[in-house]
């Protein structure tokens, strides 16, 4: 579990990025940050591992203090996966995942053998191991980079729009392997987006953030959409363009849904098998 | 072209294998001083380098500094160092100078190198769990190697032509088939002497072209084509931009 306590962050320049943020992030489930650019999202993530400092309040990782502990030691045992990979270009694809496991001291031949099963994992051919990122597509990359989060077989994973450089059909398809992995390893992951769609997707818990972190609203995807706070949040989520209201309409004896512009959305149907 | 084929000749004679001043021993002077004084530049400007590059801190310092050291003219300070140290050890003299001359384009390839290093790869770095030292060796040093190379390549380049003043003060090399030309007005053995420099000059240069190839590819760099447009990291939103700043 990761809690923030009254948690503000002023950089050099004197801008709040954070103003007084509180927030618990449970264990074992995907808690998504999202908002526009500005809402202080990755300034948050980034308290967890210590890549920024709070200026006040505490943020806790199981009870502990992380301002307690070495950043080093903190940020090995946490996985991180960013915004177009951020892979070492001079490594080969199984040295950058295994990195942290050799930081940690683990031998070469034990870590190159998790690194191949963590390449199977996440969906990688395993004879991709040899090649360099630059040889890869932005896809494969992505996917590297989730393999290297998950190296040190860590308790949380934070992601920080790790989707977002990728196009929109490797985009889905990215985001159905992270559910599909999470409910196999179930991580407590904090994931920043500012794709609202995404947040929906992926969150068990949706925080939508508003200028200087404040929490506009939190609650499940279900909760938000069905009583958006405030207007803010029902713009947001779009619940007020009519993207969101849908409606059945009957046609050729099938009921189909259409979405507030009367743009088809899909099918009806009573079986809960399909999907 | 008569002059040409005049050193030509100078060059083939036997005797600069067998006369006085041998042309092995000189120009094995010749480069025992730019290695030398390349090895103690780069004791000096690499781990200085490193330090701007990784720190951002003093870059401005390091550039007046080198451009000063540039401008100094290497023949005045030569005599001046070997009237302060004595003419016995005109050696010391002569390599601090080359020293000089040699530190800013290793100092600038060394920070530079670092600095080019997309900061977002600096960044993942640190959030694994990379200690600082580990980054600077691991990540930026590594990637940062063909343009060290560059400005080795650039200093050693110099230092090669600025050896000939090493016969001035008595110390040999390959200037001493220049300064001898001039004073006996043996213009084939000067012209000789000035296209052995050249040549020395040019294949120094090879080597080290070679080298930032090889470098190059084995930090995997891909040259730099452009990449699809999909598959480009979007602009930083500006509370990164803000968290960027504040690590640095």
């Amino acid at each position: 579990m990761i809690e923030f306590r009254g948690v503000g962050k002023r950089f050099a320049d004197g801008t709040d990025a954070v103003i007084d943020f509180s927030l618990v992030m449970p264990s074992h489930r995907v808690t998504v940050l999202v908002g526009s650019s500005g809402s202080g999202k990755t300034t948050i993530l980034r308290m967890i591992n210590r890549m920024v400092d709070a200026t006040v309040g505490t943020v806790e990782i199981d009870g502990e203090d992380v301002a307690t502990l070495e950043p080093v030691q903190l940020r090995r045992r946490i996985g991180y996966v960013m915004q177009s990979g951020g892979l070492l270009p001079h490594r080969r694809v199984l040295d950058n995942i295994t990195t942290v496991p050799r930081l940690n001291g683990m031998g070469r031949a034990e870590a190159d053998e998790r690194g191949l099963s963590l390449m199977d994992t996440v969906g990688l051919d395993r004879t991709l191991a040899r090649r360099y990122p630059h040889q890869l597509s932005g896809g494969q990359q992505q996917r590297v980079g989730v393999a290297r989060g998950l190296a040190v077989d860590p308790n949380i994973l934070l992601m920080d729009e790790p989707f977002g450089a990728v196009d929109p059909i490797v985009r889905a398809d990215l985001q159905a392997e992270l559910l599909r992995l999470q409910r196999d390893i179930g991580k407590t992951v904090v994931f920043v987006t500012h794709d609202i769609d995404e947040a929906f997707l992926l969150g068990d818990q949706v925080v939508i953030l508003s200028t200087g972190g404040v929490i506009a609203q939190q609650g499940t995807p279900a909760e938000i959409l069905a009583n958006p706070a405030s207007d803010f949040v029902a713009d947001f989520v779009g619940a007020d363009r009519g993207r969101r209201a849908l409606r059945v309409v009957e046609q050729d004896g099938r009921r189909v849904v259409v979405d507030g512009d009367g743009r088809a959305a899909g099918v009806l149907t009573d079986d809960p098998a399909a999907r | 072209m008569n002059l040409f084929l005049d050193a030509l000749a100078w060059l083939t004679d036997p005797e600069r294998v067998t006369g006085p001043n041998p042309l092995a021993e000189r120009i094995g002077e010749h480069l025992w001083y730019t290695v030398l004084a390349l090895v103690v530049s780069a004791l000096i400007a690499v781990p200085l380098g490193y330090l701007i590059g990784h720190t951002g801190k003093g870059r401005q310092l390091a550039v007046l500094g080198s451009g000063a050291a540039r401008a100094l003219p290497s023949l005045g300070l030569l005599t001046i160092f070997t009237l302060i140290v004595g003419v016995g050890n005109a050696q010391v003299a002569a390599i601090a100078v080359f020293v000089i001359l040699g530190v800013p384009s290793i100092l600038a390839g060394a920070y530079a190198g670092v600095e080019a290093v997309d900061r977002s790869v600096v960044d993942a770095a640190r959030a694994m769990g990379m200690t600082e030292t580990q980054i600077l060796f691991r990540v930026e040093a590594p990637l940062g190697l063909p343009l060290l190379l560059g400005g080795l390549r650039s200093a050693a380049l110099q230092i090669i032509a600025t050896a000939v003043l090493a016969a001035y003060v008595g110390l040999g090399g390959l200037g001493i088939y220049i300064q001898r030309g001039i004073s006996l007005r043996t213009y084939d053995e000067m012209l000789g002497g000035a296209i052995l420099i050249v040549l020395l000059a040019l294949i120094v240069d090879a080597l080290f072209a070679i080298a930032e190839r090889v470098a190059r590819r084995a930090i995997g760099s891909a040259p730099s084509r452009g990449r699809p447009r999909s598959e480009r990291p979007e602009p930083l939103s500006t509370d990164r931009q803000s968290t960027l700043e504040e690590i640095r």
